[in-house]
């Protein structure tokens, strides 16, 4: 069984100050695996961080049934860890009550809350900072609270909407390293949204590249190129060619229709 | 042979010393004293109309210590007068507070108590808390009661509207963070939107407690027979304005005083928020 099913997914927004319906999605139909780290890729606009919502509980899809664990999805829930593409913490605790917080909201006494969270914040790196607040931290490091936040629900899959986005080139192929490390140690389903073919090429085993509005798939490539992968390898450019031929292809396709 | 000991450390360029520093801000007020003072001793206007701030001080001291009796009824009594409106202006503040609160944060959280509460108040708010002066005076008579009544119409609104502003404007990614970690409705409010309101609320407090020594002093002019606003409305009866005077530092003094309580309750819960100014950080 497959961790998440996506089937016939169709999302239609009423456009009020149109007065007409745009179409979002068109009619998706996906399998994610257990221990899959997907990617979606596709332009701006193209519905991939609807599509995640729509996993996430917090869109309902027109039509269509989606499926985590066998189970229909209604609302939100803690076995869809998601990770925003701020880091979305409550600004009033420190990293550790942040990261402890799905502990707090079930009842559990702080000192079992602060020993479990701790486990996190030396997985994420960020001992010595567990005590500060997230004005006290950088952008980079808040995004870190925000994993480790979803990583201790021990959710059956991790939802995440362009999470290093807002950060510096630098920050941000530190995190794409150790998101893989946490990846491969902790075996868990990931589901990444991206706008850069070189972030999911470097993150994904499965890369589904969606077309622009309506968004479809356009076609799901299998990338199992053996970690740490090396961005300069003959296989890597390969794989990135294809991808970006599949784009070309779309925006050509685009300017012939219009 | 040069010796170390004699190079000198370089000089600090310089900066005002701590004292000093504390000292500057009290220049103005330095300044407006003195002039005052010596208008009021010029003769151009006679002493009773514009009495100088020395006889000012002067009854200020024997209102609160009691020396010479030159506040004659009032001598030493000004921590009696004090007490009563300070007590007045915690009663309204406090009820305002608890009950603007509540009305707010339902109002901002429920549509139902949107629909339902808020027309209501909103068509109250524009009257003027004084002009329920007549109506508090028959309902509740000469005494506490009317003042705290007024004093809760003061500073009831503001802690409402900013209750429903902090609220209604709750990061929307709070509330889906919150739901995706699996908080309930009732989680939701206390756990989130609650604390995350916390900044706006206190703007409103702190908007109401200035309101509520305003009304105190009004209905204490009107509707009371003691504290600082009755002192001063009846001293002008008798042409005594240095007490009115002494009066009015008083009610700014303690005033300040409350707000400055306010404020340290606010830097204590809030913690978390770094105040940062245009000018960089502070605090």
């Amino acid at each position: 069984m497959a961790a998440i099913e996506l089937r016939n997914i169709v999302k239609v927004f009423s456009d009020k100050r149109r007065g007409r319906d745009l179409l979002t999605l068109d009619n998706i139909n996906l399998d994610i695996e257990t221990n899959d780290f997907v990617c979606l890729l596709g332009p701006s606009g193209c519905g991939k961080s609807t599509l995640l919502n729509i996993i996430a509980g917090f869109e309902q899809a027109t039509s269509g049934r989606t499926l985590v664990g066998g189970r229909q999805v209604e609302r939100p829930g803690s076995d869809r860890g998601v990770v925003f593409q701020q880091p979305t913490l409550m600004p009033w605790l420190t990293a550790i009550d942040n990261i402890a917080f799905h502990l707090k909201l079930k009842g559990v006494a702080k000192a079992e809350r602060h020993h479990r969270a701790m486990e996190f914040i030396d997985l994420v790196g960020l001992r010595g900072f567990e005590h500060h607040h997230p004005s006290e931290m950088s952008g980079g490091m808040n995004q870190r609270v925000g994993i480790a936040r979803a990583l201790l629900m021990n959710p059956s899959v991790i939802l995440m909407d362009e999470p290093f986005a807002a950060l510096d080139a630098q920050t941000k192929l530190e995190m794409q390293e150790e998101l893989v490390a946490i990846w491969q140690k902790r075996r868990c389903t990931i589901v990444f949204v991206t706008h850069s073919v070189d972030e999911a090429l470097v993150l994904g085993n499965k890369i589904v590249v969606m077309t622009k509005r309506p968004g479809r798939i356009r076609e799901a490539v299998n990338f199992d190129l053996p970690r740490p992968r090396d961005i300069t390898s003959p296989e890597f450019n390969d794989a990135k060619r294809h991808i970006l031929s599949l784009i070309r292809e779309e925006s050509t396709r685009l300017a012939q229709a219009s | 042979m040069t010796s170390v000991t004699d190079v000198s450390p370089a000089r600090p360029a310089f900066r005002p010393t701590r004292a000093f520093q504390g000292l500057e801000r009290l220049v103005v007020p330095a300044l407006l004293i003195a002039g005052w003072e010596a208008f009021a001793r010029s003769g151009m206007l006679p002493p009773a109309l514009l009495p100088a701030p020395s006889a000012v001080l002067h009854a200020l001291g024997d209102w609160v210590f009691g020396f010479d009796e030159t506040t004659q009824t009032y001598s030493g009594h000004w921590l009696r007068d004090a007490l009563a409106s300070a007590l007045r202006v915690f009663g309204g503040f406090a009820l305002a507070s608890l009950l603007g609160i509540l009305a707010g944060v339902a109002i901002g959280w429920s549509r139902l108590f949107e629909k339902t509460l808020e027309p209501t108040l909103q068509m109250l708010r524009p009257i003027p808390p004084v002009s329920w002066i007549p109506l508090a005076i028959i309902w509740f008579g000469i005494a506490d009661k009317p003042a705290i009544f007024l004093v809760f119409l003061g500073a009831f609104f503001p802690v409402l509207m900013n209750s429903i502003h902090g609220v209604k404007t709750v990061d929307h990614n709070l509330v889906r963070a919150g739901a995706m970690m699996g908080a309930n409705g009732r989680q939701m409010l206390t756990d989130i939107v609650l604390p995350a309101a916390l900044p706006s609320i206190f703007a409103g407090l702190r908007i109401a407690v200035g309101s509520a020594w305003m009304l105190t002093v009004t209905a204490e002019m009107v509707a009371v027979k003691s504290g600082l606003g009755y002192v001063l409305w009846d001293s002008y009866y008798f042409l005594r304005y240095d007490i009115v005077l002494a009066a009015m530092i008083s009610i700014g003094l303690l005033g300040y005083l409350s707000d400055l309580g306010l404020k340290a309750i606010m830097a204590r819960t809030l913690r978390w928020q770094q105040t940062t100014t245009v000018q960089g950080r502070a605090g």
